[in-house]
């Protein structure tokens, strides 16, 4: 085991090379220039112009341009904005927000979807059924925008129980609204994957020996079918975590969060390449980290599952 | 909150004592039904058996013949719906446990009717520890803590002779062979000192030299225990060396019962004479195996009159239109029986020439 997880976090080091490389030569190939871009509608000075260009080795060919920024990475230096502002002081200043944010989505639909995957295969065919399959069908079809204004405008404005937008009431208060908006697809999926799973272990042989060992319904559903139809949802979960992390810019957007989402996409307008390429490396770590604990995961749900 | 304290733990937990009005088991006129897509499947229609403590009942039976359904009815674990039991009794120590509620049903339910079942490897749950599915009988029925239960399953592991119990105690199903699989199942079952135990195919999954341990370890703990087996099989020389009795069931049906060496000396029905004819024989090496012709019948639209006609080679018009009921098989002059009765029109013919 010990092994198994050295080995996983050694190969994120070419992971993050060949990540950040290739988000590098995307962001350099935009067209556009970020010295101009700085000076807006105006044109720029053309010395200043040259000497930021010279600062931020912007006449450089590619690679060079790369290894002064890899470099700079591996010394702890994320690099800084055309305008002089560091990375790190970006990331720190918006990250938590993306943080809390994904995290309390990622509680609720974990919760949310769960419980009513499990109540909705336990009461097949029945009105709880049909509510969540319902639901989950609205849920899911319904655009994020357009569930984050309704409810923006019945429970912001109408209601007055949460605020309408911004993080100035801090968490949970300003973060409720838009955590449910983000969790909204991904919860209706949850629901339906722990159902179908469900269904399939509630019928299963070591369920009828549970039953037949006179155990009660709640033990036999809690510890014998539950453990076995957590598997798939565990990968998708996972999968969901690192999505969550990599910002919601659509709902940040609505809800006017300062979060990683739309610094990236402000930074990507600005061809602000070293943000784009830290934001996104850090957003692969995140994935990485990610996947690591749901195969790490597997093997404590699936004792079949052995890493060497 | 009560201790329990092993040496008295035994008659405290045994209810039955004190309504003992009864055979052990004893079923009446069993029905049950599926509701299908296609109609009513009737898989099992009036069955009857007894089964005593210290008793081994042998229901014998193709696929679909209802012996499964039947024990499963016993333990009451069908799926209701689509399952129905529209009529008849299961009497345990004189009390129908159809007519229990589902909590008082539940506490029998492993802890004095435990039933084995036929593959071990998807009827253990494969992501929790034998350990732990051992001693939840314990935990559940008796309150004991993990520990003490853990020790108990060490305790049960050595009496099904499972090597090293206490360094496999926290192994999983799949890290056990099939044979060693098989003798978690008969320990989960046997955990709680059962009155009766089911044993639904025991050996089929197993290899034949494995077969005869499961089987032996099986009869032997029964002897110790003197509890009642109902052995449910088609294998026809497992029951041979186990059982007391023998039920031969087909479609949904007992169409001969019969004490175990009486049935193979002198069977009383086609059916059960088809099925002894169809075991390869050593003094027959180098003829055609004998087998019934034939399927088992769709239980949508079981034949009129004796439901084994379209199969039998002995059918007259009688068999096509007229139900044989399970009558008692005498001696050419008319002596008893005991434990005998066939379902065919023509008992007397097949049992005696």
């Amino acid at each position: 085991m010990g092994r198994y997880v050295a080995r996983r976090l050694l190969q994120v080091i070419p992971v993050v090379i060949g990540v950040t490389f290739i988000i590098f030569c995307l962001v350099f190939a935009l067209p556009g220039d970020p010295i101009q871009a700085l000076a807006g509608d105006k044109r720029a000075d053309p010395n200043i112009a040259a000497i930021l260009r010279a600062h931020y080795h912007l006449n450089e060919p590619l690679y060079q341009q790369y290894w002064h920024y890899i470099s700079g990475v591996l010394t702890g230096d994320l690099g800084e904005t055309y305008n002089g502002r560091a990375i790190s002081d970006i990331v720190s200043e918006r990250f938590p927000v993306t943080l809390k944010l994904g995290l309390t989505s990622f509680a609720l639909e974990a919760v949310i979807g769960i419980i009513a995957g499990i109540f909705s295969a336990l009461k097949k065919g029945k009105f709880i059924d049909n509510v969540v399959l319902v639901s989950t069908l609205v849920l899911i079809s319904i655009p994020v925008f357009v569930l984050g204004s309704v409810l923006q405008l019945e429970f912001g404005v109408n209601l007055k129980i949460t605020p309408v937008a911004g993080i100035e009431h801090g968490w949970p208060q300003s973060y409720i609204l838009p955590a449910v908006v983000l969790a909204s697809t991904s919860m209706a999926y949850i629901a339906r994957l722990v159902r179908t799973s469900m269904m399939e272990s509630v019928r299963a042989d070591y369920v009828r020996t549970a039953i037949a060992k006179g155990l009660p319904t709640r033990r036999v559903i809690g510890v014998h079918a539950m453990r076995n139809s957590l598997i798939p949802v565990v990968t998708f979960l996972g999968f969901d975590l690192g999505a969550l992390m990599g910002g919601a810019i659509i709902t940040e957007r609505v809800f006017n969060m300062p979060g990683i989402g739309g610094q990236l996409a402000q930074s990507v307008y600005l061809r602000e390449r070293p943000v784009v390429v830290g934001l996104v490396t850090l957003l692969v770590l995140i994935y990485l980290v990610a996947n690591l604990l749901v195969d790490l995961l597997y093997a404590v749900l699936d004792p079949r599952i052995r890493y060497e | 909150m009560t201790i329990i304290d092993p040496t008295d733990a035994v008659p405290a937990q045994r209810p039955g004592d004190h309504e003992n009005t009864g055979p052990l088991l004893e079923v009446r006129d069993l029905h049950v039904e599926f509701q299908t897509r296609e109609g009513v499947v009737k898989a099992v229609n009036g069955v009857n058996y007894t089964v005593d403590s210290g008793e081994t009942l042998a229901v014998l039976g193709e696929s679909g013949s209802g012996k499964s359904v039947t024990a499963q009815a016993i333990m009451g674990i069908l799926d209701m719906p689509p399952a129905r039991i529209p009529q008849g009794e299961i009497r345990f120590y004189g009390q129908d446990m159809l007519t229990m509620g589902a909590e008082e049903r539940r506490k029998l339910r492993g802890a004095r009717i435990a039933m084995i079942f036929q593959d071990a490897l998807s009827s253990l749950n494969p992501v929790l520890s034998v350990g732990f599915q051992l001693g939840e009988m314990f935990r559940v029925h008796q309150g004991m803590s993990r520990k003490q239960a853990k020790a108990k399953s060490i305790e049960l592991m050595d009496r099904v002779k499972i090597p090293a119990a206490a360094a496999r105690v926290n192994d999983y199903p799949h890290q056990f062979s099939g044979g060693m699989r098989q003798r978690i199942m008969i320990a989960m079952a046997l955990a709680l000192e059962p009155d009766l135990i089911i044993a639904d195919e025991p050996t089929t999954a197993l290899d034949v030299t494995v077969q005869a341990q499961v089987m032996d370890l099986l009869a032997e703990l029964q002897r110790e225990y003197r509890m009642g087996l109902i052995l449910i099989t088609h294998d026809l020389g497992v029951v041979a060396d186990v059982a007391d009795k023998i039920a031969v069931m087909y479609a949904g049906r007992i169409v001969e019962t019969a004490p175990v060496h009486e049935l193979y000396k002198r069977p009383a029905h086609p059916y059960t004479r088809g099925l002894l004819d169809s075991i390869p024989r050593l003094d027959q090496k180098g003829q055609e195996l004998y087998a019934i012709q034939g399927l088992p019948p769709n239980l949508l639209k079981v034949p009129q009159g004796c439901a084994f006609n379209p199969r039998c080679d002995k059918a007259q018009d009688i068999c096509r239109t007229e139900f044989p009921p399970l009558v008692p098989v005498t001696e050419a002059d008319g002596t008893e029986l005991p434990g005998r009765a066939s379902a065919c029109h023509f008992w007397k013919e097949t049992i005696h020439g």
